[in-house]
């Protein structure tokens, strides 16, 4: 007994501020919102796009990079002669519409008023239960989703927890670019969660496929089986944009 | 048989066409003789007809590595798992894929629920109708008081999907059938033609927590078949980033193992604890699943003196953390209790079945990649294979704290006498008609990956084998005559991928 109490001194408390103090903070490689500065363009050049994995980055007019489908790997700003594209650490990258996950050179990320409007919000704002399915997810997004619930995050502080069931959950919280073979799965255990319900769906492949774009065996995410409520870019986003995600749908920043 | 060493590229000639008895038995007598399986996959030719089919075979005592291939004419070859158990899941999966009948097969049914990549399919599934997970035959215990607990795919927690079948009497659990599959994405599939610009993004999330392993194996695939040497400062970059990813995992299990005894203490610290690994990975590469780090030709990220001794600076902290969360648990006889004799799984079933990593370790089986078939700074720098006997939870917990520790070991020297030079080569095209093996012990166990390019230098076959893809079994016997309430602690001993094993 006394050696789990000297432990307990010796671990002290560790829970982050966040969001009544300052974030923790991120590694100067970490790679968050990108930005686009347009002026350094050539004309006819499409480094960028051509070395993108998932076809995130596209030029016509301007470079648009479609966070939603972004990878975060850097190879497009690698790639562009001119270091047009560079990978900010803003951390503060999930939107509540699919169309604010594109980066242009001239808009300035996700816009943030992201909450819920006036009746989800009455009936979510303060306690938000949500079943996690993964429907393909190579399991960073979940380990990431799982690190809020771990002492330094404590997410139960928010109201907001994971639930076992369907059944008791308030809405869920999907990874994975849907496969095939959980496709039923996935529909089974949306139709099991009581009216009104949300959806906040993390990572890349869960908004578009991510890695997984277009093959036979998935199904390029959620979006075309049921309406979202939040999009959580990143592969796999850092659990401070999941947690930012999140408390901005529930209006708390 | 064609030798070879560990990141080495043979030409595809030089592995001879063996009959397919010659095959068996080369294989068989090889394995009676103490090698291991480590790959056994199929692979098309230019007739639809005829698949051939390559074993890789590992050597460890003699650090080497065997290829033995054989030709399957129609769609019936003969089962090499009566003889050679550890096969079994290998010839499923080359009967899913290529719509073979392995004539023998004891339980032959599909691996991972999808249509052949031929025209033929192996249980005469007609050609057009859905596959559907789980729908194949379960073993079935009848008798009073025997009943059946299904469990998943959607299990209670923040997890990948499966499904399990136990075959219960009262609180007894005779049998476990784990049948996966739902995370299936085709990633074998999607290789074949590269390597193009998102072959390395699929090495990177074929199983989420094991972004480092996979992606050294992949680019030491790409090395060997384009003769490249990768800079001495790379390679200690590269062991660095693996040992982070082992560590931060392996803490993460034992956080696991105590939670689900309801020893929080020991729970709650290492939850955190892990996250402080995790974040050294991402001081290297910005990720902290190490996605950028590793790439063909080195690494994606150097260091410099100040990042070093950062790096050297949050070890310390974290390790004097982890030790005192971790011998809480040793040192708490309840906790203790929980774990030993619980889920045992015997040394003589564990190589029967070709078990891999710190599972096959707790076995008492001295098997680790990084020193059967060191490759990169693991030639220079020596881990300590971590065993220990009894076979059981606390036995798999206990090397992964042993192997904590020596981690940490080995991240210290490598850190403190960094090579200097670069810490990325250029890459050139691949050689054509060759067959590349590349193993390295990721946290789970041994990840190999075989690539087979063809005459203009692409990949024809790319075959992965995780570490999962063998242990599931041994999750499986190690759940028989257990209480099915010590479901879940068995489970996280082993914490097996399930997109590892679907791919």
């Amino acid at each position: 007994m006394l050696s789990v109490l000297l432990a307990r001194l010796q671990q002290k408390h560790r829970t982050i501020k966040y969001p009544k103090g300052s974030p923790p903070e991120l590694p100067d490689r970490f790679r968050g919102r990108p930005s686009i500065d347009a002026a350094k363009c050539v004309t006819g050049c499409r480094a960028c796009a051509d070395a993108c994995p998932t076809g995130a980055v596209t030029v016509a007019d301007v470079v648009r990079i479609d966070m939603g489908k972004c990878l975060f790997c850097a190879d497009c700003q690698a790639a562009c002669p001119q270091s047009a594209i560079t990978f900010t650490t803003d951390h503060q990258l999930a939107a509540r519409c699919r169309s604010d996950l594109i980066v242009e050179p001239n808009r300035q990320g996700p816009p943030h008023e992201a909450a819920l409007d006036g009746d989800l919000m009455k009936i979510f704002g303060r306690s938000l239960k949500l079943r996690q399915v993964s429907a393909g997810g190579c399991n960073a997004c979940e380990a990431d989703i799982n690190v809020l619930g771990t002492v330094g995050w404590d997410l139960g502080r928010f109201g907001i927890q994971f639930v076992a069931s369907p059944r008791h959950a308030d809405g869920l919280l999907i990874t994975g670019p849907v496969t095939q073979n959980m496709r039923l799965g996935l529909e089974k255990t949306l139709r099991s969660v009581a009216e009104p319900k949300i959806v906040i769906v993390s990572g890349a492949c869960a908004i578009s496929g991510g890695p997984y774009i277009d093959h036979a065996q998935s199904n390029n995410g959620s979006g075309k089986y049921m309406p979202v409520n939040l999009f959580i870019p990143g592969c796999p986003p850092h659990p401070l944009t999941i947690l930012d995600g999140l408390l901005r749908l529930l209006g708390r920043i | 048989m064609v030798t070879l060493v560990n990141g080495q590229a043979v030409e595809l000639e030089a592995i001879a066409l063996l009959a397919p008895d010659a095959f068996q038995t080369i294989v068989a007598d090889a394995v009676e003789a103490g090698h291991r399986v480590a790959a056994l996959f199929g692979a098309a030719t230019r007739q639809p007809e005829i698949t051939q089919i390559f074993a890789v075979l590992v050597n460890a005592q003699r650090n080497r590595l065997h290829v033995v291939r054989t030709e399957v004419a129609g769609d019936r070859f003969p089962s090499l798992t009566p003889r050679c158990p550890q096969v079994h899941l290998f010839e499923r999966e080359l009967a899913e894929q290529f719509g073979l009948k392995p004539d023998g097969h004891p339980w032959f049914k599909p691996v991972r629920y999808h249509h052949s990549w031929t025209h033929r399919d192996a249980w005469d599934r007609p050609k057009d109708s859905p596959i559907l997970p789980g729908v194949c035959d379960f073993y079935r215990v009848e008798g009073e008081e025997v009943h059946e607990v299904a469990v998943g795919p959607v299990h209670a927690g923040v997890i990948e999907p499966g499904h399990f079948r136990f075959q219960c009497h009262g609180e007894q659990v005779f049998h476990l059938e784990i049948a996966l599959g739902y995370q299936h994405r085709g990633v074998e599939e999607a290789l074949i033609g590269g390597p193009n610009a998102r072959s390395i993004h699929y090495a990177e999330t074929l199983a989420g927590d094991t972004t480092v392993a996979h992606t050294i194996a992949y680019c030491r695939v790409l090395e060997a078949l384009s003769r490249c040497q990768k800079p001495a400062r790379a390679q200690a970059l590269r062991g660095v980033a693996l040992e982070l990813e082992r560590i931060a995992n392996h803490v993460g299990d034992l956080g696991a193992l105590a939670n689900d005894i309801g020893f929080l203490p020991t729970a709650s610290y290492c939850g955190r604890i892990r996250g402080d690994f995790l974040n050294m990975t991402a001081l290297l590469c910005g990720s902290r699943f190490g996605r950028g780090m590793v790439r063909p030709g080195g690494v994606g990220f150097d260091v410099d003196d100040a990042r070093v001794a950062k790096l050297l600076r949050l070890i310390d902290a974290a390790e004097k953390d982890t030790s005192v969360a971790v011998n809480l648990l040793w040192e708490t006889p309840s906790a203790m209790a929980r774990f030993e004799n619980i889920g045992r799984l015997p040394m003589r079933v564990a190589l029967e079945l070709g078990i891999v990593g710190p599972a096959a370790r707790a076995s008492g089986l001295p098997i680790d990649a990084r020193s059967d078939q060191p490759s990169g700074s693991y030639r220079f720098a020596h881990i300590p294979v971590s065993t220990y006997e009894t076979g059981d939870v606390f036995g798999r917990a206990y090397v992964r704290w042993l192997e904590i520790q020596h981690s940490i070991t080995f991240i210290r020297e490598q850190l403190r006498a960094i090579p200097s030079g670069s810490a990325r080569d250029r890459i050139g095209p691949l050689m054509p008609d060759r067959l590349a093996v590349s193993i390295d012990e990721g946290w789970r166990g041994e990840v190999c990956h075989v690539a087979i390019t063809d005459d203009q230098g692409r990949f024809s076959r790319y075959k992965i084998v995780d570490p999962s893809f063998r242990n599931w079994t041994g999750l499986a016997y190690a759940l028989r005559n257990q209480q099915i309430s010590d479901f879940p602690l068995c489970n996280k001993s082993f914490n097996l991928s399930y997109c590892g094993h679907d791919l």
